[in-house]
């Protein structure tokens, strides 16, 4: 009985922190340009090949 | 002008880019916030990742740009530069490359389907986490069934009371406030059997907590909010996607306007500013967006977004010119005969938003499911609690049993059947090049049986092509330095026939006649058959003559080209039962030639707009459900009016945002998007079947009284998923070559 009263409260501070992530998700725009956000990751800018420092 | 621009390219993995033409200075439109200046393009065109970098690395290469980003989702370019960079250069930059870019206003209503979309998401959000973790003590519950004590059990009940309560409140408003104002109204939709199940199902199990009961159905209200709420999010995403469409004419009238004060200054204004009187200026290449008497200049005007004629008109001052024409070789000034929501343009959009009301008459499949489903849930729940009552069950009791049954019957499954099959077909047209505008229109596509074609641009490719055989050798390049000076339809077709090139020194544009120039030191005329001297010849298609010095005029030929897959398009869809028909504005001949190759005896020529919607008119009135695919701007009505409608992703703007679909790789769409339209319609169908069959097995469990909530979890996530999985065998099946 005593392990619930630390176990469940521990299993809903974790579900929280989850909803809490999703939530700040949504308010940031994470969800705004599902397909942008699908092809930005393979964009990389061209630059030109730097020489390694020594 | 006496060079010829690259060719634009557009997506280099997609379809070909929209016609492009000028959309005026978007400068009325900048908006600025402190330092910044900052400007919001619809974008056309953008379809992948790496249309996305080009057009932002583009727009952040001019100077003074600070930011510039994409919405690759909802075609929206926002930048925000510092300094003098004036604003048409951003326009240009996205245009130089490809891409149709219109100014964007501020407007309130998108960003208020926006938040709908956002607080739906939220709310699933949080019904997700109350379910999960209401589970997680509720599977306590029923695992411990005859062990645990019963301090524990209701500890269990209360910490699951606790986080059901403001998961109810905040996820359940959508439900209860749609049910609150029907309620109002003295109607009844599937928002108040939800909510009556919800707030019944809260309360009896708090009572049932308090009093220490076995059974409380706090897992089972939070679990039907979280899939309503996803039924309700998928919904609201493909109407928003559909609205979006609705914002780009939006953004095509809000075009700017060149306009020449009295003083004699030129300034660009909102299309909207213009009155009746004002002078304007139309420059080459700019698309005319009010009616307009034209004062002075000649040129040739590209009619055939207004008309479907293929050919330029020659106008000259005292013609009247029509919003939408666009203006091919000298700039014109005139009087604007009207202000722009009196033009043409706002005529079409008047018959768009009419076609839209008599569509959003049509009535979908999952609304005439929920009508006969709200009755017989309600009476069914009553009798339950009467029959239980009267029979001398405990007034506790009979809640408890009818209320179960509100909630096993809920319509989980029913609220998932559409949008789920709406989404997972919408992702196979996709891949097939097919872009669904909105949700129902599957369901008007599956029931159509007619189909309407409009010609030029549709069924031909729409630009003319060089008849290149039986030309004397050279010819073509002589007569092509002189085309190259011309931005006019036939022009441009010598120019591709010849490939690069010199262009001729001195040439000179003559509107409505043709091009004079020297070539290699020889005097040469490029046009009319009076213009180059020579008479007239039989050909049924456009001419051109090319006369060199003094020689005999040669004539060249050009034919539009049929695109190379509509023979076989149109087998395809005729051997799926539909009746093909060719509507065109173009003339007789024209169309004569394309219906006689193709095998259609049905075909009307030289239709105006209101002629192409007369004849679906007629053809509604036999009891047909027509399918109108076009794509120029006398399409439009047409396609607003139709049952359904496809354009294809070349046409104009305006098409696109009156129809329901928009396809892309060639008319080989179409076949695909009838038989996943039909497809989906009967798997939705089946869907429909299944929650019915469904509720006959649950209601005599839950009406007997042995609805648990244990049942219920069971009963109604199966039935979720079932539905689901029915609707991912959509893609499964159409992924098999017919």
């Amino acid at each position: 009985m005593s392990g619930l009263v630390l176990l469940i409260p521990v299993a809903l501070a974790m579900g929280f922190a989850g909803l809490a992530a999703f939530i700040w998700a949504v308010r940031a725009g994470q969800f705004d340009d599902p397909d942008g956000a699908a092809t930005r990751i393979l964009i990389s800018p061209d630059l030109p090949l730097a020489e390694k420092p020594d | 002008m006496n060079t010829l621009a690259a060719d634009p390219v557009g997506c280099p993995g997609g379809p070909a880019p929209p016609s492009h033409t000028d959309a005026g200075d978007p400068a009325p439109f900048v908006r600025r916030v402190g330092k910044e200046n900052r400007l919001s393009l619809s974008v056309r065109g953008a379809k992948c990742g790496a249309c996305l970098s080009r057009i932002e690395s583009a727009v952040a290469a001019l100077p003074g740009v600070t930011s510039a980003r994409l919405n690759l989702s909802s075609g929206r370019l926002d930048v925000s530069w510092s300094g003098e960079l004036p604003a048409v250069r951003i326009s240009d930059a996205v245009a130089s490359i490809g891409y149709g870019a219109a100014p964007l206003g501020t407007n309130a209503s998108d960003t208020a389907h926006k938040k709908e979309e956002q607080s739906l998401l939220l709310a699933m959000g949080v019904a997700g986490f109350a379910t999960a973790n209401i589970m997680l003590l509720s599977v306590s519950v029923w695992g411990g069934h005859g062990e645990m004590g019963e301090a524990t059990r209701q500890g269990l009940h209360a910490v699951s009371g606790i986080i059901a309560l403001p998961t109810l409140l905040f996820s359940g408003r959508p439900f209860f406030s749609s049910a609150w104002s029907v309620l109002q109204r003295r109607q009844t939709n599937m928002d108040v059997p939800i909510s009556l199940a919800l707030v019944l199902a809260f309360s009896v199990s708090v009572t049932e907590t308090i009093r220490g009961g076995e059974h409380a159905y706090f897992d089972a209200a939070c679990m039907l909010l979280f899939f309503l709420l996803i039924g309700r999010f998928l919904d609201a995403r493909v109407r928003r996607r559909a609205y979006s469409a609705a914002r780009d004419l939006a953004a095509l009238a809000s075009r700017t306007v060149t306009r020449i004060s009295e003083g004699g200054t030129y300034a660009s204004v909102r299309s909207e500013e213009i009155l009746p009187g004002d002078r304007i200026l139309l420059a080459p290449g700019e698309r005319a967006v009010v009616n307009m008497l034209i004062e002075t200049g000649a040129s040739e005007v590209d009619e055939s977004l207004v008309t479907g004629e293929s050919l330029p008109r020659f106008s000259e001052p005292g013609m009247h010119l029509m919003a939408g024409s666009i203006n091919l070789s000298q700039p014109l000034t005139g009087k604007a005969t009207a202000a722009s929501s009196d033009s043409l343009l706002s005529d079409i959009s008047r018959m768009l938003e009419a076609g839209e009301q008599k569509r959003s008459a049509y009535r979908r499949i999952a609304d005439r499911a929920v009508s006969l489903y709200v009755p017989v849930v309600h009476s069914t729940a009553l009798l339950t609690f009467l029959g239980w009552w009267l029979s001398g069950l405990g007034l506790r009791e009979s809640i408890l049993i009818a209320v179960s049954t509100l909630i096993i019957t809920c319509p989980c499954a029913l609220a998932l059947a559409a949008p789920v099959v709406q989404v997972v077909a919408a992702g196979r047209l996709f891949r097939g090049g097919a872009y669904l505008k909105s949700g129902d229109a599957l369901e008007r596509i599956a029931a159509c049986d007619h189909i309407i074609f409009d010609k030029t641009g549709t069924l031909t490719l729409g630009t003319p092509r060089l008849l290149a055989e039986n030309l004397p050798a050279g010819l073509i390049d002589h007569a092509a330095q002189l085309a190259r000076a011309s931005r006019h339809p036939l022009s441009r077709a010598l120019t591709i026939a010849a490939g690069p090139g010199p262009i001729a020194a001195k040439v000179q544009e003559h509107p409505g006649l043709g091009l004079e120039g020297n070539v290699n030191g020889t005097g040469c005329r490029l046009g009319s058959a009076q213009w180059a001297g020579a008479n007239a010849t039989g050909h049924k298609g456009a001419t051109l003559f090319f006369a060199r010095g003094n020689d005999v005029p040669v004539e060249l030929r050009f034919e539009d080209d049929l695109q190379s897959d509509a023979a076989s398009t149109i087998a395809r869809l005729r051997k799926l039962g539909l009746g093909v028909e060719i509507v065109s504005g173009d003339r007789a001949e024209a169309v004569a030639e394309v219906a006689r190759s193709l095998g259609v005896p049905q075909w009307t020529a030289a239709a105006s707009p209101q002629e192409k919607v007369q004849r679906l008119e007629q053809l509604q009135t036999e009891g047909r459900q027509v399918l109108m695919v076009g794509d120029g701007l006398n399409d439009a009505g047409a396609l607003a009016l139709a049952h359904a409608s496809a354009a294809p992703g070349g046409a104009l703007d305006i098409s696109q945002s009156a129809s329901d679909a928009v396809y892309s790789g060639g008319l080989a769409a179409l076949p695909l998007l009838v038989r996943t339209a039909r497809k989906a319609r009967l798997v939705m169908l089946q869907n429909f079947a299944f929650a019915a069959a469904y509720n006959l097995v649950a209601v005599p469990i839950a009406v007997l009284g042995h609805a648990t909530p244990l049942v219920a979890a069971i009963a109604m996530s199966g039935s979720s998923i079932i539905v689901c999985l029915n609707a991912l065998r959509l893609n499964i099946a159409a992924e098999k070559p017919a």
